[in-house]
C-alpha cells in the first residue's frame, strides 16, 4: 500500500509528466486556454492513461513476456492507446457531445501524446507489477490534468492583463509554463 | 515456429482483438450524424485554415448546418460552392464576391535600397517589433516572409526582396493580410482591374528619395482617369473597383510604375 501511495505522488508531483519529463507539451498548450475544456481533456487523457496502463502491462506480462517478444512493445502499446483513444472519442461523442467538440482535434491526437506510451513504456522500464503499473497511470494522469487546469487558470487571468505587445500569445504561455516546472522542482526534496 | 511468425501471429492476433471491441464500440456508441453536414464539408476548401474563426473546416459545416455560421462563413470559398451549401440547407444564397490579396509594394531590391543588414530572427513579424527600419522605406515589405507561413495555399513567395501573391493559387483567406506587421497585404476584390502597388504615405520627393517605383501621388493618374474612378487620400492614389473599366490609361502614364494591372 506505501508503495502504491509513493507511485502515486512520484508519477503526479515529483516528475510530473508534463513539468519535469516534458512530455504531452503539444496538448498542453494547446488545450489550455480555458479551464473547462483543459480539465475535460485532463479526464480524457486520465482514462486512457490509466486502461492503456492496465492494457499494456497485461500484454507485456501474459503475452510479450513469455513468448519473448519483449522487442515488440512499442508496436503493441501503440495498437492499444490508439484502438483506446477511438473508443474514449466515440464515448464522448455519444455522451458528452459539448465536450467532444470543444476539445476538436485534441481529442484524436491523445494517440499521439507521448506521454501515453512514455508511461507505458516506463512502466516495463521500472519493471512495476500490473497494479503499479495501473497506479503509476492514474498518478501520471493526475499529474498532467493538475499542470494543464492549473497553465489554464493562469491564462484566464493573463488574458485580462495588459500583456507587453511582443510578449502576447504563445510567448507569455511559454513563461508561465517554465515558472510553473521551476515551482515543481521544490517537489524533489519529498524524494 | 520461427520467430518472424510468432511475432506476426501476436501483432496481427492483437490488432483483431481492438478491432473487434472497435467495432462493438462503434455499434454501441453510434451517434446519428446529419449527413447534411458530410454535404457542406465536401464544398468547403478544406485547407484547415481556420480563417472563419472555427477549429477547422469540420467545425464550420456542423455550426453552418446549426444555423450558428453564415452559408459564406468561409472567407476562401467559391461563389458556386456558397450556392451549393445554400441549396444544400435550404437557404439563400449570398453573392460573396471573392477575395484576393495584393501586395501593396514594388520596392524590389532595384527600386529601394538597404539602410542596414538585418541579421535577427527570420520573420518579418519579430524584425517589426525591433523598431528598426533596415530598408530605405518605412511603409514597405520586409521581405522576411511571414505571409508565406501562415499561407494555407503556398500562394506566396518572395521574388526580389519583396512578397508575391499567386492571384490563382490565391483562395482570398486574408491570413497574409492579417500577419503582415506592415499592413501591406491588402485584401481586394476579385472585380478589382488595376490597383497601386505602394504603401507610402509620405509625399512625392520623400517618396521618390526611398524608392524609384513607390507611388509619389503626383495625380496624373486622377486626372487621365475619364471615369473619376481613381482619387488620391494620403498622397496614395485609390481605384474605385465600382467605377474602374479597366482601361489602362492610368496604368500607361504612371510615372513610376506604381499602378498596375492585377
Amino acid at each position: 500500500m506505501k508503495n502504491l501511495i509513493l507511485i502515486i505522488v512520484s508519477t503526479a508531483l515529483v516528475n510530473n509528466v508534463v513539468l519535469s519529463q516534458f512530455l504531452g507539451i503539444c496538448s498542453f498548450l494547446g488545450v489550455s486556454a480555458q479551464k473547462k475544456a483543459s480539465l475535460s481533456l485532463g479526464l480524457a487523457v486520465t482514462a486512457v492513461l490509466t486502461v492503456s496502463s492496465l492494457v499494456a502491462a497485461l500484454l507485456y506480462q501474459y503475452a510479450l513476456l513469455p513468448l519473448h517478444l519483449e522487442y515488440l512493445k512499442t508496436i503493441v502499446f501503440i495498437l492499444v492507446i490508439a484502438a483506446l483513444v477511438q473508443m474514449v472519442e466515440m464515448f464522448l461523442k455519444k455522451n458528452a457531445h459539448g465536450v467532444y467538440q470543444s476539445l476538436g482535434i485534441y481529442l484524436p491526437l491523445i494517440t499521439t501524446n507521448c506521454a501515453v506510451l512514455g508511461v507505458a513504456l516506463t512502466n516495463v522500464q521500472n519493471g512495476y507489477s500490473i497494479l503499479e503499473s495501473t497506479v503509476a497511470g492514474l498518478g501520471t494522469a493526475v499529474g498532467y490534468t493538475v499542470a494543464i487546469v492549473l497553465l489554464a487558470a493562469i491564462r484566464e487571468h493573463i488574458d485580462q492583463e495588459a500583456v507587453p505587445a511582443p510578449f502576447r500569445g504563445a510567448p507569455i504561455v511559454l513563461l508561465c509554463a517554465t515558472l510553473m516546472a521551476m515551482a515543481f522542482m521544490g517537489f524533489a526534496s519529498l524524494g | 515456429m520461427h520467430i518472424v511468425m510468432i511475432s506476426t501471429l501476436v501483432i496481427g492476433l492483437v490488432g483483431l482483438i481492438l478491432g473487434g471491441a472497435l467495432v462493438t464500440a462503434s455499434k454501441k456508441f453510434y451517434v446519428e450524424t446529419d449527413d447534411r453536414v458530410t454535404k457542406v464539408r465536401q464544398c468547403l476548401r478544406g485547407a484547415n485554415c481556420g480563417a472563419c474563426g472555427y477549429a477547422g473546416c469540420d467545425a464550420v459545416a456542423e455550426a453552418m448546418v446549426r444555423g450558428e455560421a453564415r452559408v459564406d462563413a468561409c472567407p476562401g470559398n467559391s461563389t458556386e460552392n456558397i450556392a451549393k451549401i445554400a441549396a444544400i440547407l435550404g437557404k439563400e444564397t449570398v453573392d460573396q464576391d471573392p477575395q484576393v490579396a495584393y501586395v501593396q509594394c514594388a520596392g524590389t531590391c532595384d527600386a529601394t535600397r538597404p539602410k542596414a543588414r538585418y541579421v535577427g530572427i527570420a520573420d518579418c513579424r519579430a524584425a517589426y517589433l525591433s523598431g528598426l527600419n533596415f530598408g530605405s522605406c518605412a511603409f514597405g515589405c520586409l521581405g522576411l516572409g511571414s505571409c508565406i507561413h501562415v499561407c494555407p495555399q503556398g500562394a506566396i513567395s518572395i521574388r526580389d526582396g519583396i512578397a508575391v501573391v499567386d492571384s490563382h493559387k490565391c483562395v482570398g483567406c486574408g491570413m497574409c493580410a492579417k500577419a503582415c506587421p506592415k499592413g501591406v497585404i491588402a485584401m481586394h476584390d476579385r472585380t478589382t482591374k488595376v490597383a497601386v502597388r505602394c504603401s507610402n504615405q509620405n509625399r512625392g520627393p520623400a517618396v521618390k528619395r526611398v524608392c524609384s517605383a513607390g507611388c509619389i501621388g503626383c495625380g496624373i493618374c486622377v486626372k487621365q482617369c475619364q471615369q473619376g474612378a481613381i482619387t488620391l487620400e494620403n498622397n496614395l492614389s485609390r481605384v474605385d473597383p465600382e467605377k474602374c473599366i479597366g482601361c489602362g490609361k492610368c496604368v500607361e502614364k504612371c510615372p513610376t510604375g506604381s499602378i498596375r494591372f492585377l
